[in-house]
């Protein structure tokens, strides 16, 4: 298995270059929300390990908030981010970005602070890595090549379907099955089809997840006696928190709204950044930590391939801290309308929601920090559009492809893989076609 | 909880007006805003008050959010309203999400483009002997006075059927005008009792929360306007208003079963069975599943037959497929993939480790996503044995003129729309929009759209290709449908 990894940059613009840098980012696209997936800057699609990738300007509007606990808004810079997901691990990956587009990217990076024109690129990106606190994978093990040959394996298969209505009706499900699995092996020893083996999972990587998977919860339990006696205290404590915390929700600027629709739809995945403030003091920071690590966890060693709670839209997803302990980020690539994304998650995970949001400065008040909060509908929602940001360059690697459209050619695929199949299997298989 | 105030609302809130059969539809834009109110004052606009005999004559009005600015009302009370209303249905990136785009642009709109919104759309209901008379009084000197016609809409009556000859407003969701329900937070069966919030303004929608709308402050303007519930020092000026979408869709009947017999290699019964398979209901308006024994809340006993069903007895599409119609706008589900879990099993569903089948758990719960379709058909009558012949030269259009309401636009039209209708990836679907309302556009790694899958049961199915574009928007709006106190505020505002 190849698993995936993923970089963030995050480097202070050079105030009188910001012009400069929007044009930079705007001329990788054909339109806002649509890039030039060859463009000369930084062409996406010839990296073949890429599946997602943004730049965005970390143009947060809503450090005021601050005040509402009586602080002085401090006056960050402003910041660009570049960062993707991929198949393999960051030194390969990156190695072969600068390889290629090391020129498009300095030219990018020279509007941030501290690139000159000797720097080092890799050094420097190196040193402006961001990285995250948690990280959600949709299907670990999936590379970008997995998903072009199952994508290819599912139009073959609808075309000879369509083809060979005929001799393949009124089959039953275990005969279909054995026909199209001849079918698709013909169509592979003529090379017309290739469904690569998987890739050998790295040794190193093993080690480390086998650690994480122990450690985590190895660490929990070595403190538990520790955490026990902390609790009482750290529940009342957030429970008051809880009930006095302002809630900051005014109505998203309708410019600002507009705006973000504007990058929006063209595809049937969208990106999304948010960004805001976490609330003051060691408490709401502690939980924020305590949440996203386990999330973290979660996602990486439980949930079911394809899955993070009940949601199936989401292709890859991550929580950073920005420069600090005091803002974060939350980027994600999501399927449908960014009113279905927000719907699903109130409806379907409200308390994940809850649990890794409610930290943020003004998120609607939550209960025992998974109720409530985002059941607030009308606040969360211009609460997210309000620390929504645009993307300035949004680049997916399989445009058309949902995250259960992989799903299914995945399944597909697994069923070939099946010399034999039960009848309920095979009927279970049939239905995918 | 405070009842409702029938006498505060626009009558088509709570009635169809299906015994007046002759509508009109006029969009009009102000041109002399004092006109306007003073029309506004004198106009009989119908309330929701159930009256017996029935009435015989119906007016209703509703602004759109351009044509409250042109009544002077200040831009500060427009932007409490929602931003879908502010903002309008024809702006490019909600055109774009609408799936309103090529054929359906709406650049090519006949009314309603960017720029050309109507600022009003006043309805006129009647029986046809006291129609004309009707409509030609209400047009009076005020009228023209105040108002530019920007087409007249008429409609037609097809006694339930729309325009393919399918029966057609078959299930409505049942308001909960007591407000007696106490909204779970989660609801694990299907349910056709809605809450009133999702309908009205000022009230508890399925969230339990008010919706967001312009709340005044008090003063000698106001005075006449109801207070908030949820903030009594306020007045709100929405409350017992609701937002009207209205889009003219036409029709291409001719197409439509010219499609369907060409599928069915000539044969007309198939034709109509492959069109019951799109739309998801026989012509009569039967459901394609099995009706159940269970009662479910909320249905109108005397459409038991037609409407005691749910898709729990059909999860592979086998009956009816995923992509029909009526199963895309209405999955007729809940919040949780199974029939009534124990607590334990909804943790463990939630965490994500319920039913693991690649078509489970896809769907939204439908209970936030339900609207109060008031729509009536235009053109005439084309069975479908005369559809198969080419139609005269300059034959007049067909159509619906979809009207629904609705307390969220985003949240129920606007959701309803872009994740049910438009969304060629419905559902575990690929390749296809809605078979009557999608607009067959590639949309990138997509090129096809214009499948329709009709999946076997526990063997192959059959996958329609090539479908045409059968519906194309010809114009549409968002307004506001305001209570008659709002309307009075409107019509005294400076």
């Amino acid at each position: 298995m190849t698993p995936q990894s993923n970089f963030m940059v995050l480097a202070p613009i050079i105030p009188e270059r910001e012009a400069e840098l929007r044009e930079l980012l705007d001329s990788m696209n054909r339109g806002p929300g649509q890039v030039d997936p060859n463009n000369s800057l930084l062409p996406f699609a010839e990296f073949e390990t890429l599946h997602f990738a943004r730049f965005v300007i970390l143009d947060d509007k809503t450090t005021e908030d601050v005040r509402v606990y009586g602080l002085a808004p401090r006056s960050y810079p402003l910041y660009l981010a570049f960062l993707g997901d991929f198949d393999g691990d960051v030194n390969g990956f990156l190695g072969k970005l600068i390889k290629r587009a090391g020129k498009g990217l300095g030219k990018i990076f020279s509007c941030c602070q501290g690139f000159l024109p000797d720097t080092d690129l890799l050094d420097w990106m190196k040193q402006h890595e961001a990285p995250a606190i948690a990280v959600y994978v949709n299907w670990r093990g999936r590379t970008v090549r997995q998903i072009r040959e199952e994508a290819a394996l599912y139009d073959a298969l609808l075309s000879h379907i369509q083809k060979q209505a005929a001799s393949l009706e009124g089959l039953e499900p275990q005969e279909l099955h054995a026909k199209l699995r001849a079918f698709v092996n013909a169509e592979q020893s003529a090379g017309r089809l290739k469904l690569s083996k998987e890739g050998p999972t790295p040794i190193g990587w093993q080690i480390r997840n086998l650690a994480h998977m122990i450690g985590f919860p190895l660490a929990g339990l070595l403190l538990s006696p520790l955490l026990l006696v902390i609790a009482p205290f750290y529940i009342i404590a957030l429970r008051r928190l809880e009930k006095s915390d302002p809630v900051v929700c005014p109505v998203a600027d309708q410019k600002h709204s507009e705006n973000l629709s504007s990058f929006e739809d063209y595809d049937v995945t969208n990106q999304f950044s948010a960004m805001g403030s976490l609330k003051p003091g060691l408490v709401r920071l502690l939980t924020t930590t305590l949440v996203l690590k386990t999330v973290n966890y979660g996602a990486r060693h439980i949930t079911r391939p394809g899955r993070l709670g009940r949601i199936r839209s989401i292709h890859f997803a991550r929580w950073v801290f920005v420069a600090g302990r005091e803002r974060m980020i939350f980027c994600s690539n999501y399927d449908g309308s960014v009113e279905s994304y927000m719907d699903d998650f109130i409806n379907k995970t409200g308390f994940g929601l809850n649990a890794s949001f409610s930290n943020g400065i003004g998120y609607p008040r939550t209960n025992w920090l998974v109720r409530d909060g985002c059941l607030d509908e009308r606040n969360y929602k211009e609460y997210l559009r309000r620390h929504t940001l645009p993307s300035q360059v949004w680049y997916k690697a399989y445009p058309g492809l949902s995250a259960v459209d992989l799903e299914r050619n995945t399944r597909i695929r697994r069923g070939l893989e099946m010399s034999s199949m039960t009848n309920e299997q095979a009927r279970e298989w049939v239905a995918l076609l | 909880m405070s009842e409702v105030d029938y006498a505060d609302m626009q009558g088509l809130v709570r009635f169809g007006y299906g015994q007046m059969t002759s509508a009109l539809y006029a969009l009009v834009r102000v041109k002399n805003s004092d006109a306007a109110k003073r029309w506004l004052r004198s106009a009989p606009v119908t309330t929701a008050v159930a009256q017996k005999p029935p009435p015989k004559t119906a007016m209703n009005v509703a602004f759109s959010a351009p044509g409250l600015r042109a009544l002077g009302v200040p831009e500060s009370i427009i932007a409490g309203f929602s931003h879908e209303f502010w903002a309008g249905m024809s702006q490019e990136s909600r055109a774009r999400q609408l799936g309103d785009v090529g054929q359906n642009a709406p650049p090519n709109w006949t009314w309603g483009s960017y720029g050309h919104e109507p600022h009003a759309l006043v309805m006129f209901f009647a029986e046809p002997d006291q129609f004309d008379s009707f409509v030609q009084n209400s047009r009076d000197q005020n009228w023209s006075n105040a108002f530019e016609e920007i087409i007249s809409l008429g409609t037609s009556n097809l006694d339930g059927d729309e325009p393919f000859g399918f029966a057609d407003g078959i299930s409505q969701p049942q308001i909960d005008w007591e407000q007696r329900l106490e909204r779970p937070t989660t609801q694990s069966e299907y349910t056709n009792v809605v809450a009133l919030g999702e309908f009205l303004l000022g009230y508890r929608n399925e969230y339990g929360k008010i919706t967001d709308r312009p709340l005044l402050d008090a003063d000698a303007a106001t005075a006449g306007l109801l207070n908030a519930e949820d903030m009594p020092a306020k007045k709100d000026l929405a409350r017992n208003g609701t937002y009207l979408v209205m889009r003219q869709l036409e029709q291409d009947v001719r197409g439509f079963w010219k499609f369907l017999h060409e599928e069915a290699a000539g044969n007309l019964a198939d034709a109509a069975q492959l069109g019951a398979k799109m739309v998801g209901r026989t012509r009569a308006g039967d459901p394609l599943v099995s009706i159940q024994a269970q009662p479910i809340p909320g249905t109108d006993p005397r459409t038991v037959t037609q409407n005691q069903f749910t898709y729990a007895s059909d999860p592979a599409g086998a009956r009816c497929p995923f992509g029909a119609h009526v199963r895309r706008t209405n999955p007729r589900n809940s919040d949780f993939p199974e029939h009534r879990p124990s607590t334990l099993r909804k943790l463990i569903i939630m965490l994500g480790f319920g039913p693991k089948g690649f078509y489970d758990d896809l769907t939204s719960s439908v209970r936030f996503h339900r609207i109060l379709r008031r729509g009536r058909e235009y053109g005439s009558e084309l069975l479908p044995e005369h559809a198969l012949q080419p139609g005269p030269p300059n034959e007049p259009a067909r159509g619906l003129h979809f009207i629904c309401l609705n307390a969220n636009i985003s949240r129920q039209f606007e959701f309803l729309q872009n994740a049910w209708i438009a969304n060629t990836k419905f559902s575990g679907v690929s390749g296809e929009s809605d078979p009557l309302l999608g607009n067959r556009e590639s949309i990138p790694g997509c090129p096809v759209t214009g499948n329709f899958r009709i999946p076997g049961d526990g063997a192959l199915g059959r996958r329609i290709s090539g479908l045409p574009q059968f519906v194309t928007v010809r114009g549409g709006a968002y307004f506001f449908l305001p209570s008659l106190r709002a309307l009075r505020y409107f019509a005294g505002a400076a």
